[in-house]
């Protein structure tokens, strides 16, 4: 990205200047390093969220930014429905409540290591990955409506889970006010078959390692300490989710807010039919994201119950990272209701924060940070400035740098799988294509971006993992 | 001189541009679906054993190209199928396709990666000065 056209406030900070339709400055939070790499497009897209209707304080992109639909990948925007606030299916994405859910084994490496292989085998057996695969659960037309409307506290009462597993999950783990009516045939056809599977792209399951620890205190609180082995789960709202995101986009971009800067931020006010369509139609699809990874945390702990009887599994936390959320947050000394849109963004709530769960309440909420099967992922926790600096957000990976055009061509999946086993990372997939499409090169340095959510204040760093074994679709 | 048909991929940051073209709107469409399957699988592996047929509409043609890639999506992850051979019709903006494939077998396909939509982005039907019409999105996987 041209550094030409922003103004720099600090050195994790760079403002668009409101000018032109903005009504709103945009603010990008990165170093100098990842905002050279950075997506021009990224600068351009904030730009247009800035010029919507309703949108309050500025449009904000994290450090993975990058090139999005409509919205940036990495962005966050809040729009007010008393200022005619609107909301957008491009803004929260396809894959309706995406996001990473991480489980303590209990386990240190020591108690994997020999085993890994054994584990590897029994997740990839259990776990249903890949295109075409299909789940063991099929859902009739009432009971889709009910998990629709349940989210992960239906799952739970099907026997998918602990009941303590719900106060991990943001909201308790069932969007509310989550509308069955609005979510298209097509939509829960698709959805029929697809309940308890994880995907393909950049979806996975791992058995990390915590390698490191920056904040001990909080670890602690977390419950991680150095060499623990922890699961970790990034899926979304599979089937259902895609097709009320393809449904809405196409009626928004028919019958939505005019006029828009670009055909691709097509938009509803919060407060007219369609959005409120939209609104009932999302929630519900978050809750079958949440009751996904809910049923997959119930098939985990039956892979491990075949070869490591002893895990326990419990959850440390559950986040969302393609979501629109209402929240309460002070706009010029008034506390305002506003419709909170974040893109491939983290919720990032500092301790003390009334919606954590009160044995994290101290501490703050884990921010889940995902990587790539041959590096790193992150724990990292928000911080009280987060919500002045983005409506308490961060980021949610590390963001390709490589298309997975170039990606496939420069690596091949067979012989990645192989260098990837010497270097101790056991990888379980049926696609060697897609494994290369998800090579490690092929992303933003991860460490580069927790470091620069860190220094820029929205998160902070807590733990380190490593990848042990990686189930990719 | 005869345009010839043809199809291929362009880069985007997360995701995969598809693009097609051709002599006719049609053949641009058919082109832009092969360069769609090429995204998820091998389309030279791909048997056409069982025919489907599908109905769009949309008020342009783009939107009419995002709702026929859609509706192929929609049918591949609905039947499970992969689809090798795609025939279209058009006409205004409503259009009659119908695409040729079978069961996956992630194997034999050499499946790469689920197509979850296809997008707003870089969405552009084009018939150029030269006659050769052009059809293109980005598609999320």
């Amino acid at each position: 990205m041209n550094r030409q056209s922003l103004t720099r406030r600090s050195d994790f900070e760079w403002v668009i200047e409101a000018s032109g339709c903005m009504r709103v400055p945009g603010i990008i939070y990165a170093g100098e390093k990842l905002i050279d790499e950075m997506d021009e497009k990224v600068c351009e897209q904030l730009t247009n969220v800035a010029s919507l209707p309703g949108i309050c304080r500025a449009a904000y992109a994290m450090p993975d930014a990058h090139w999005g639909y409509g919205f940036p990948i990495g962005g966050v925007a809040a729009f007010d429905p008393d200022e005619g606030g609107v909301i957008s299916a491009g803004g929260v994405g396809f894959d309706i409540s995406c996001g990473v859910r991480t489980l303590h084994t209990g386990l240190i490496a020591d108690q994997v290591e020999s085993r890994k292989g054994e584990i590897a085998d029994s997740l990839f057996k259990n776990v249903p990955a890949g295109v075409g695969s299909r789940g063991a659960i099929h859902l009739n037309e009432q009971e889709m409506d009910e998990m629709l409307l349940g989210g992960g506290r239906w799952a739970v009462a099907r026997g998918y889970g602990r009941p303590e597993d719900l106060e991990y999950i943001e909201e308790g783990g069932c969007a509310l006010g989550a509308k069955p009516e609005f979510v298209s045939h097509e939509a829960k056809k698709r959805q029929a078959d697809e309940m308890g599977t994880l995907g393909s792209g950049n979806h996975y399951l791992e058995v990390q390692r915590v390698a490191e620890i920056f904040d001990t205190a909080t670890a602690a609180a977390f419950g991680l300490r150095l060499n623990d082995i922890v699961v970790s789960i990034h899926c979304g709202s599979r089937g259902l989710g895609h097709q009320v995101g393809t449904d809405y986009l196409k009626a928004m971009v028919i019958e939505g807010h005019r006029p828009i800067p670009d055909r691709e931020l097509a938009c509803a006010p919060i407060r007219s039919q369609l959005g409120q369509n939209y609104l009932g139609a999302m929630r519900a699809a978050t809750n079958c994201a949440l009751a996904n990874r809910q049923i997959i945390t119930h098939l985990v702990r039956g892979a491990f119950a075949e070869v490591e009887p002893g895990a326990k599994l419990s959850l440390l936390y559950d986040v969302s990272h393609n979501t629109c959320k209402i929240e309460r947050h002070a706009i010029n000394g008034t506390t305002r209701e506003l419709f909170v849109h974040r893109k491939g963004a983290t919720r990032s709530l500092g301790a003390g924060h009334m919606d954590l769960p009160l044995s994290l309440r101290g501490a703050g909420q884990p921010v889940l940070i995902g990587g790539t099967m041959g590096t790193e992922s992150y724990v990292l926790v928000g911080t009280g400035e987060s919500e002045e600096l983005a409506f308490s957000s961060a980021c949610h990976g590390a963001g390709r740098s490589m298309s997975r055009t170039a990606a496939s061509k420069k690596w091949q999946g067979r012989k990645l799988i192989d260098e990837l086993r010497e270097e101790g990372v056991l990888i379980r997939t049926r696609s060697y294509r897609g494994v290369a499409e998800e090579a490690p090169g092929a992303y933003k340095d991860v460490n580069a971006v927790a470091r620069a959510a860190e220094e820029a204040k929205l998160a902070r760093r807590v733990v380190r993992l490593v990848p042990l074994i990686c189930v990719k679709g | 001189m005869r345009i010839m048909a043809g199809w291929e991929h362009f880069s985007h940051g997360s995701d995969i541009g598809v693009r097609g073209f051709g002599h006719t709107i049609e053949e641009a469409f058919e082109q832009t679906a092969l360069a769609l399957t090429g995204v998820v699988a091998d389309i030279s592996r791909i048997g056409q054993r069982e025919k489907i047929e599908v109905h769009c509409e949309a008020p342009d043609l783009e939107l009419l190209l995002m709702s026929w890639l859609n509706a192929i999506i929609y049918e591949m992850a609905v039947r499970t199928m992969l689809f090798g051979e795609f025939h279209v019709v058009v006409s205004g903006c409503s259009l009659m396709g119908t695409l040729l494939g079978e069961e996956v077998d992630p194997e034999r396909h050499h499946v790469a990666v689920e197509a979850k939509g296809a997008t707003l982005t870089a969405l552009k039907v084009v018939h150029n000065q030269d006659g050769q019409w052009v059809a293109q999105c980005v598609v999320d996987v």
